[in-house]
């Protein structure tokens, strides 16, 4: 048996985290240091994955499968393909990045850094399983420690947000759950892989059927299926988050720890693309298909209400975090403009691009949170009014947070761009209209985005902050990895491209 | 030759008194000395029992002698506590030692 | 030598370097910036007039227009590479010329214009990544490539012109800079897309590979009709032309997006110098020439043309009323990028970017001239409160007159003849647009001249005592003084046969020069400067004397037609209303719906407990209490004395010991 490399990275943060309970708690810095070394490993394994994975070809690597839980066919079933190892580095990546931002947390060290490590293996199971119920422990696994991040390091009002969060996604959980449990009545398996060969050869809808008939309902196949497609589609729209399910995440990202907010915007919005490309277009092509019309229309939605919102907001972090429902509109826009009648290339551009625009948010998202952080721990407000002049007295802070905004409205040169300009070239010959009217989103990305700047580093100083003292060496540590990536991906995107590329096509077959 | 009910009345006899320091006595020593007859009690029965019952292989002589080891053994793990009570609550009355109370 | 061709990438790359390496340098080291900063645009001058002779000759050995193409492979999505490609062609060298030379000294001038600013280091970083960025769009061959770098202009002018973010209207006019021009620039991505989707390639020139302006995709475009909803059928081409023009017209701040360039005037002065010669507005006029091939001859010219006529008299008639010594030339710039335009419109490549040349020098020429005057007057820039500074500021005067004549188009300085040559353009193909042309002519020459009466003659009105500049301000100026007065020569007809039409069009037709042309637009310009000495020459004022003749019109040209004040109560207000609406549909409505179905599910649960409690619970609470209190009797016999607990242990096994006997 070959080496268990998926096993090892996905689990190695949780087994890590309960050694590193045994851990006195008094002692931080010991704490502190052995969580981010805990952190790294990982980080160097999925490197290895990076360079080790073959990117001719489109097939599933490094598999792990074998049965699981024989009584309800459940396996054990790990693999990576271009979709997911982005997503898996991602979130290798950010991890140690939060657990170096949480440095300053004083309360409950030793918990809040055991739930990072935590949510580190939930999130990394989610990316690689391929069995609904594996993919679904994970799912959940992610879910709790983040309730806890808001709920107990969280600001003023972290019980109501943390609340939120917390029904709004388990509430998509549950119509997922059944959904699923439907399909595994229907077809006896939880493979997403399997499923998906059903579903293609029609086999799927039969079973799905018989199933409804012996339980007295005289449903179509296509029926049925619509009914899966939206309890499933539910869970992953809550998550991404798709206008009108979007309002959980400004509350959360407000009230949440720095660290969470960048993890949270960083890699737990991804989850949600990530289950529309893993799932729900390989197993329901058709029903996608039948509906593309309206919900590009909640994408287009998400990107022009997501935009205007943010123009409006006075908190900072409020801001950002609308900014994310727009930016994560275009990955749907992407999405749903691949199932209109059109060409490969168009399509594969347009894939290509959410898959990219994926890994970019990741980076801009939790730079620009990350920044926020930074200035709320000195200043103690994020209202946007308060602020001013900050360019003068936090140069390096200035200098960061501008390319990290810059990145985020789609400067060329910087990542955010070549992933939207994707996204678009892909989306304008499949669904023209909307995609002329989801330019209008990158303008008022650049007005609302353009005015935070001017806010807070231009103009007089502000009166209640004169003296804040610039980035320190730590925050630098943070900043200056997400500021390589924004310049590397926006100048070279190849690499990340390549790992994609081979598994778009394949994943293209499907609507060909 | 002295019959087997002599022994386990006189046996008997002990095992009472040694209830009965157990159970009604004040002093912690006391309830420890207690503790030795009820033990000692149980060791006439035993060698009793080995001496009068037909196949004679001294495992009742045996058996007292660890229940004398494991008495002294006890004696001392008894004594230890007695002493650590003391230095907490500053008395060894075992009716004023409350602590066990739920 | 021919392979020096193939390195015409790294004339934006010496820019980008010092950029990048000033920008780690700390803020002290303000002479090791600047001169890495200058030595880099100098090399790129360098390289570009090494490319530029190098070019000559082979083009003197007959190969006819020729195009030097570079490849680099960049991404793949799906099964097309996208290439990073390089060209050198007439028009490139030409704009790398112009505007390597004019950043040189625009660097060099800043210098001395910089020279107390604290900030200068990152000026220099910024200034250079704005050279960097101009370079790379004039030598890109690929429109993606060419759209970031266009992006990267507007960044570097968003950074340059809120250079001094401590003032709340420099960082306004930043951001209104970059949303304005970003209004056009969405236009043009669009025209990107639609061209992408209709081509399958955004390459420009290619060999072998598939490009836009290979003749089979020529004919192909502009023979491929599209409907467009409200406007029925028309040419791709034509829609192509307009969405890539409105690009042009946010940089080359074209009606109605011309709004930004007058308030870029908030930035330090070499920045205007750079933004209205060689770099940002250059880049609209300069897309319009590159994508020539592909909108020759389509309806799209006939946008271009009037939007340019239009814009040209609009912005001129704006001028006069200005009192701001640098407003003046704002809206001269606009005023003469919409002669460019309207030269281009026309079909007129050569004239269009000849002018774009002169200008280049004469404008920048103009600024750094003001800037001279500001720098003088100690900050400032009222032209109410200047006069007679040609006795303190001799340099600035004649060099700054020198730059006025050319650009009022009087023989034999430079904007003579590339103004002419627009003209003439226009005398031939469209007489209305030649009128609009004439009178534009007339207006220019009256304002520059009401300029140089109010700074420079008659009496001084400034408080304080105005200086000449220092010598790395002076320098560049008469350097480009000798170019705005001679750079005019390389595309006149009479002398060498017009060297500069045949090097950047060989191939096409040129208008006949016209003597009636050219008598005309010189009495014209004549006229406008004897109209202003009439009014502003002769005698000393206070108050403009326009201003009673004029009266309420006079106002309305002194607040630019309430331009601004338009596009604030429409679009801004839409849009801050739309933004406040959205924010409130998420807090009122989606959120209402949330908590009104957590407050309903709540309510719902309340009342279930109280039936609960009411009916369920009413005999099993009375179960309860009474299993609790003789849990709490049963309780008592826990007392905490060992000695109890074994007395109740013997009890009870004296009691199960009975209990065995007698059972």
């Amino acid at each position: 048996m070959p080496f268990p490399m998926l096993s090892t990275i996905n689990l190695f943060p949780l087994l890590g985290g309960f050694l590193f309970l045994l851990l006195p708690s008094e002692k931080k810095g010991l704490l502190r240091g052995s969580a981010l070394c805990l952190s790294l490993v990982p980080l160097c394994l999925s490197f290895a994955l990076l360079l080790q994975f073959d990117r001719s070809t489109n097939v599933l690597q490094y598999v792990e499968k074998f049965p699981w839980i024989r009584a309800i066919g459940v396996d054990y079933f790990l693999a990576v393909d271009g979709l997911s190892l982005t997503m898996i580095f991602l979130t290798t990546f950010l991890t140690p990045l939060a657990i170096l931002t949480s440095f300053s947390i004083e309360k409950n060290l030793k918990t809040y850094l055991f739930l990072f490590l935590l949510l580190e293996t939930g999130m990394l199971g989610v990316f690689m399983a391929l069995n609904f119920f594996h993919f679904f422990l994970f799912w959940e696994v992610g879910l709790i420690p983040m309730f806890f991040l808001i709920k107990v390091w969280g600001s003023e009002n972290r019980h109501y947000a943390a609340f939120k969060f917390f029904v709004y996604t388990l509430s998509g959980s549950v119509a997922m759950l059944l959904a699923f449990q439907l399909l595994y009545l229907a077809s006896g398996t939880f493979n997403f892989t399997e499923l998906a060969e059903l579903s293609q050869s029609g086999l799927l809808q039969t079973q799905l059927v018989f199933l409804t008939q012996r339980v007295g309902f005289t449903l179509s196949p296509d029926t049925v299926m619509t009914i899966v497609f939206f309890a499933v589609s539910l869970a992953f729209a809550i998550k991404v988050p798709i206008w009108p399910f979007h309002t959980w995440l400004p509350d959360a990202h407000t009230e949440a720890p720095t660290a969470g907010s960048m993890v949270l915007a960083g890699i737990l919005l991804k989850m949600g693309v990530y289950g529309f490309l893993r799932i729900v277009l390989p197993i329901f092509p058709e029903v996608l298909q039948r509906f593309a019309p309206l919900l590009g229309l909640f994408a287009l939605a998400s990107i022009l209400f997501g935009a205007f919102a943010a123009m409006a907001q006075t908190d900072l972090k409020r801001m950002i975090a609308y900014s994310s429902v727009n930016h994560m509109g275009y990955c749907m826009l992407g999405i749903f403009a691949i199932a209109a009648q059109g060409e490969v290339e168009a399509k594969a551009s347009a894939l290509n691009g959410v898959l990219l625009q994926m890994f970019n948010h990741g980076i801009s998202a939790a730079a620009l949170f990350f920044m926020v952080g930074v200035l709320y721990d000195r200043a103690h407000t994020r209202d946007l009014s308060k602020f001013g002049g900050l360019r003068k007295i936090m140069p390096l802070f200035a200098g960061f947070m501008g390319i990290s905004t810059f990145s985020s409205l789609g400067l060329p040169g910087l990542n955010g761009f070549i992933s939207e300009f994707l996204i678009f070239r892909g989306s304008f010959p499949l669904r023209t209209g909307l995609t002329l009217f989801a330019t209008g989103g990158l303008l008022i990305t650049a007005v609302y985005l353009l005015t935070m700047i001017q806010r807070l580093f231009h103009g007089p100083i502000g009166s209640s902050h004169p003296h804040l003292s610039d980035m320190t060496q730590r925050e630098l540590a943070v900043t200056i990895p997400l500021v390589f990536f924004m310049f590397l991906v926006g100048i070279y995107p190849s690499p990340l491209l390549e790992l994609t590329n081979r598994s778009v096509l394949h994943l293209l077959e499907i609507f060909s | 030759m002295i019959p087997l009910s002599h022994f386990l009345t006189v046996s008997a006899v002990l095992f009472a008194i040694g209830l009965y320091g157990v159970l009604a006595r004040k002093n912690a020593v006391i309830v420890l000395m207690g503790i030795e007859i009820m033990m000692n009690a149980a060791n006439l029965n035993l060698i009793a029992f080995s001496r009068f019952l037909p196949a004679n292989r001294l495992t009742g002589q045996l058996f007292a002698l660890f229940g004398i080891t494991i008495a002294a053994a006890e004696v001392a793990v008894g004594l230890a506590l007695v002493i650590a009570i003391f230095r907490m609550v500053k008395t060894i009355e075992v009716d004023r030692i409350e602590k066990l109370k739920g | 030598m021919e392979g020096l061709l193939n390195h015409c990438f790294w004339i934006p790359l010496f820019p980008l370097f010092a950029a990048a390496l000033i920008a780690i340098f700390k803020n002290n080291r303000r002479k090791a910036a600047s001169s890495l900063a200058i030595l880099a645009i100098a090399l790129s001058f360098i390289f570009s007039i090494l490319l530029f002779l190098v070019y000559l000759r082979g083009h003197e050995e007959g190969h006819g227009t020729l195009r030097v193409l570079l490849h680099f492979p960049w991404f793949t999505s799906g099964g097309t590479p996208e290439v990073i490609s390089f060209i050198v062609d007439p028009l490139t060298l030409m704009m790398l010329l112009v505007v390597t030379l004019v950043s040189l000294l625009v660097f060099i001038y800043s210098l001395g214009y910089m020279h107390e600013d604290p900030n200068s280091v990152r000026f220099f970083c910024f200034l250079s990544l704005f050279a960097a960025s101009m370079l790379s769009l004039v030598i890109s061959n690929h429109l993606l490539i060419l759209f970031m770098c266009w992006e990267l202009v507007g960044l570097c002018s968003y950074l340059l012109i809120g250079f001094w973010y401590e003032k709340p209207e420099a960082a306004e006019a930043a951001k209104k800079a970059f949303i304005v021009t970003r209004i056009g620039d969405i236009g043009f991505f669009i025209g990107l897309l639609l061209l992408y989707q209709k081509t399958g390639s955004l390459l420009l020139y290619g060999e072998g590979h598939p490009s836009l302006f290979s003749p089979e995709m020529l004919h192909l475009l502009k023979t491929h009709a599209v409907t467009v909803p409200f406007f029925g059928g028309i040419l791709l081409t034509t829609l192509l032309g307009v969405l890539l023009f409105m690009g042009a017209m946010g940089k080359s701040a074209q009606f109605p997006l011309h709004v930004w360039l007058p308030d870029a005037m908030e930035g330090p002065t070499p920045v205007s110098a750079l933004i209205h010669a060689a770099t940002m507005v250059a880049a609209g006029v300069f897309l319009v020439a590159r994508m020539f091939p592909l909108l020759d001859g389509t309806g799209a010219m006939t946008v271009i043309s009037w939007t340019g006529g239009f814009t040209a008299l609009f912005a001129a008639t704006i001028a006069i009323a200005q009192f701001d010594i640098k407003r003046v030339l704002a809206y001269s710039t606009i005023s003469q990028l919409g002669y460019m335009m309207m030269g281009l419109g026309l079909g007129g490549l050569v004239a269009g970017t000849f002018h774009l040349m002169t200008h280049a020098f004469f404008k920048a020429l103009l600024f750094l001239g003001s800037g001279s005057v500001i720098h003088g007057c100690h900050g400032e820039q009222d032209m109410r409160k200047m006069g007679g500074l040609r006795k303190e500021m001799p340099v600035t005067f004649w060099t700054y007159l020198t730059g006025t004549l050319a650009l009022a188009g009087i023989f034999p300085f430079s904007g003579f003849f590339s103004k002419d040559e627009i003209l003439t353009e226009a005398f031939t193909k469209n007489r209305t647009l030649y009128g609009i042309g004439t009178l534009t002519a007339f207006l220019t020459a009256f304002y520059m001249f009401r300029q140089i009466f109010m700074v420079f003659l008659g009496k001084g009105r400034l408080h304080g005592h105005p200086h000449e500049s220092p010598p790395t301000m002076l320098w560049p100026l008469r350097i480009l003084a000798v170019l705005a007065l001679v750079s005019g020569f390389v595309g006149t007809p009479f002398l060498f046969h017009n060297p500069f039409h045949h090097f950047i069009a060989a191939d096409r037709e040129g208008v006949a020069p016209s003597y009636l042309v050219m008598i005309v637009s010189t009495t014209v310009a004549l006229s406008g400067i004897l109209t202003a000495y009439l009014i502003y020459g002769r005698r000393a004022f206070i108050e403009d004397p326009l201003i009673p003749a004029l009266k309420g019109f006079f106002r309305l040209l002194e607040k630019k037609y309430y331009m601004d004040e338009l596009y604030q109560n429409t679009f801004v207000r839409a849009i801050s209303s739309l933004a406040s609406l959205f924010k409130t549909v998420d807090q009122v409505l989606i959120d209402g719906f949330l908590h009104l179905t957590g407050f309903a599910s709540l309510t719902l649960s309340r009342f279930n407990q109280w039936i609960d409690n009411f009916f369920i619970n009413g005999g099993f609470d009375k179960a309860c209490a009474g299993i609790r209190g003789g849990g709490g009797k049963l309780g008592r016999l826990q007392t905490g004395r060992a000695q109890d607990y074994l007395l109740y242990a013997s009890i009870g096994a004296m009691v199960s010991y009975l209990l065995f006997r007698l059972l």
